[in-house]
């Protein structure tokens, strides 16, 4: 427990750093939010009492702590354009960014473990050489190509599902999921790819040890030795990549939700930047950044917990 | 720079620099296994052995690399001439890839969105080689605080959203070839930083260091003489894949329509107005996706090849 309040401690200045960074980032960079929100022909006098009224006319260290202090009661200030709080704008949107991320991480496992199995199985084999040259090749598309392919494939060609859209699950679940699916499968494919070749190296290399020849000695049949025996070391490092991509995903669906107009946190982010309302996008920024460092954290305690030889390593 | 007077040189990896568990080595542990994968996969580029795939993958990279070079003595029509003709009638002689919905020439305007896509990403990266390589040698040559300081204010840059990251500095820096570039590079510092520390803190204990510095050899001509050699091929094996990242990040961007500005042509950007006529005119959008895939494929295999010639295994501590 000593090993986890000491990294819980280590992260506060990390997410000290972080908001530093985020706030420092959009206030340092040129463009004036006044001028987004008056227009190009805005006269200096109006331009300077907007400055007032939003607090732009104060020193920027003084700016910082007024914004940390908000931000740790919750309150992420108002957007310049629509004036809706940044907090209830992202809780309207974090929902369809989750379950992009969720569902997309669920598909990527489903077909990522028993393929990277059987690739790592035979290697060389026929379905290793097919999996892992297809792996090669789908790491070498980018979302936005592969995005702009399905929906010229499955929605202008063949109107299996719908181009762009998002139906909440509230609403209607099936067409939700109708609604998700292009993304997800966007998101999906590229992990698919990851998690394969990671996992079908550490088969590879779990097979190789004594304890698989010593069952494989017992008589054990295959298909034992692969579940019981095989799996579950080989899977450390697939588990912790997927952990930390699910941080990192949650910033990365912005060109998905883009591509597919998935009301989310990444349009969200977008269209502020677009708009120059850089108050929504300190939010965003913030929260992206603060979830792939809690992310990161869990991943790294976790580890611990799931496999032994860590736990007794770190406890000597 | 903390010149370590009472212990001459790096100090050594202790044990407790690595423990298990930790975030650095889950990530060197994931470094090796794509090592040690990469030495064992792909037929071709296995073992580093130079085949028929090397040939083409480089091939291609030549072609476009020298079509973008000289595009403008190329006899082809001007990439923002507009209303060449009706976008329907498909590949012609006179226009081998088509014309988009404006009717501009599609192989005109596919060489010339290659020049902003390899200016970006060879440069982005040199960039980033250059400045995440320095951090990475003095990190993983000197440890000690400095080291601690550059990793750590690496993991807090590495936890900015890449492309949010970008965005916001081109879009408040203005869209040019430079901010894109800068954008990119400032992206790139962190991994790279990582793998070259990496790879210093292996060569830092061998023994070469260690005569070096027994004659008399000073911390500086170690850094220069004996450390970056050998940190060199591991790095630029790396930024081959990086150029490929960089040129899906650059393309990310134009995507967005936030890279070099309008009308110039860039590959993204061609891939995001041809969305619009997807339905009567596909090969608007996939003309451009198909040649930015076989090139980001291209650079994926060089790199590959490369790193399994060199035997790079960074990750073996």
């Amino acid at each position: 427990m000593g090993l986890i309040a000491r990294k819980l401690a280590g992260l506060i200045p990390v997410l000290l750093a972080v908001s530093a960074l985020t706030f420092l980032l959009l206030n340092l960079l040129p463009g004036d939010p006044a001028f987004a929100i008056l227009g190009p022909s805005a006269t200096h006098d109006a331009v300077i009492k907007l400055h007032h009224q939003l607090g732009l006319d104060q020193p920027l260290l003084v700016r910082y702590g007024h914004w940390l202090a908000h931000v740790l009661t919750g309150n992420l200030g108002r957007s310049y354009l629509s004036s809706q709080p940044v907090l209830s704008a992202i809780k309207e949107r974090l929902p369809v960014t989750v379950e992009l991320v969720l569902l997309s991480q669920f598909v990527a496992l489903l077909f990522a473990v028993p393929l990277g199995i059987l690739a790592g199985r035979r290697p060389n084999g026929i379905l290793d050489r097919v999996s892992t040259g297809g792996a090669f090749g789908f790491l070498a598309v980018p979302n936005f190509v592969l995005g702009v392919v399905l929906v010229y494939l499955f929605a202008v060609r063949y109107h299996l599902f719908p181009a762009t859209g998002y139906t909440p699950l509230t609403k209607d679940p099936f067409q939700n999921l109708r609604s998700v699916m292009l993304p997800v499968i966007t998101l999906a494919m590229a992990e698919i790819a990851a998690y394969l070749r990671l996992l079908r190296s550490d088969v590879i290399t779990t097979l190789q040890e004594d304890y698989i020849v010593m069952a494989k000695a017992k008589g054990l049949p295959d298909r034992r030795i692969m579940l019981r025996h095989a799996l579950r070391p080989s899977l450390f490092s697939l588990v912790t990549v997927a952990g930390l991509n699910f941080g990192r995903l949650i910033g990365g669906t912005f060109i998905v939700e883009i591509i597919f107009q998935q009301p989310g946190i990444g349009l969200l982010s977008i269209q502020s930047i677009y708009g120059r309302d850089y108050v929504v996008v300190q939010g965003t920024v913030l929260l992206i950044a603060v979830a792939y460092v809690l992310a990161n954290f869990v991943v790294d305690v976790a580890y611990g917990l799931i496999d032994p030889r860590v736990r007794h390593a770190t406890a000597g | 720079m903390r010149r370590p007077a009472d212990r001459p040189g790096p100090a050594p990896v202790l044990d407790e620099d690595l423990l298990p568990g930790s975030s650095e080595t889950v990530y060197l542990e994931a470094v090796a296994a794509v090592e040690e994968e990469t030495r064992e996969a792909e037929p071709e580029a296995v073992r580093g052995k130079v085949g028929l795939g090397t040939w083409v993958c480089l091939g291609w990279l030549v072609l476009v690399i020298v079509l973008a070079a000289i595009a403008g003595f190329l006899p082809l029509p001007d990439p923002k001439r507009t209303g060449l003709g009706p976008v329907s009638q498909g590949f012609t002689g006179a226009h081998p890839f088509g014309l988009d919905d404006l009717g501009r020439d599609m192989l005109s305007r596919v060489i010339f969105g290659a020049r902003v896509s390899l200016i970006v990403g060879f440069s982005s990266i040199a960039l980033g080689l250059l400045v995440g390589g320095a951090l990475g040698v003095v990190a993983g040559y000197y440890r000690g605080r400095i080291e601690g300081l550059i990793m750590w204010a690496m993991d807090v840059l590495l936890a900015f959203p890449a492309l949010v990251f970008a965005l916001a500095i081109v879009t408040f820096m203005g869209q040019s070839l430079r901010n894109v570039t800068i954008a990119i590079a400032v992206i790139a510092v962190p991994p790279i930083a990582r793998l070259v520390r990496s790879t210093t803190l292996n060569y830092a204990q061998r023994e070469f260091v260690l005569a070096a510095r027994s004659l008399g050899a000073k911390n500086r001509r170690i850094i220069a003489r004996e450390i970056l050699p050998n940190v060199v091929v591991p790095a630029f094996s790396f930024g081959l894949i990086g150029v490929a990242l960089a040129i899906v990040g650059e393309g990310a961007l134009a995507f967005l329509g936030l890279s070099v500005r309008l009308p110039t042509p860039t590959w993204g950007g061609m891939i995001d107005e041809g969305r619009t006529v997807l339905q009567q005119a596909p090969h608007v959008s996939l003309v451009p996706c198909g040649v930015m895939f076989v090139t980001i494929l291209a650079l994926n295999y060089l790199g590959d090849t490369l790193r399994a010639h060199f035997d790079v295994r960074e990750g073996a501590l």
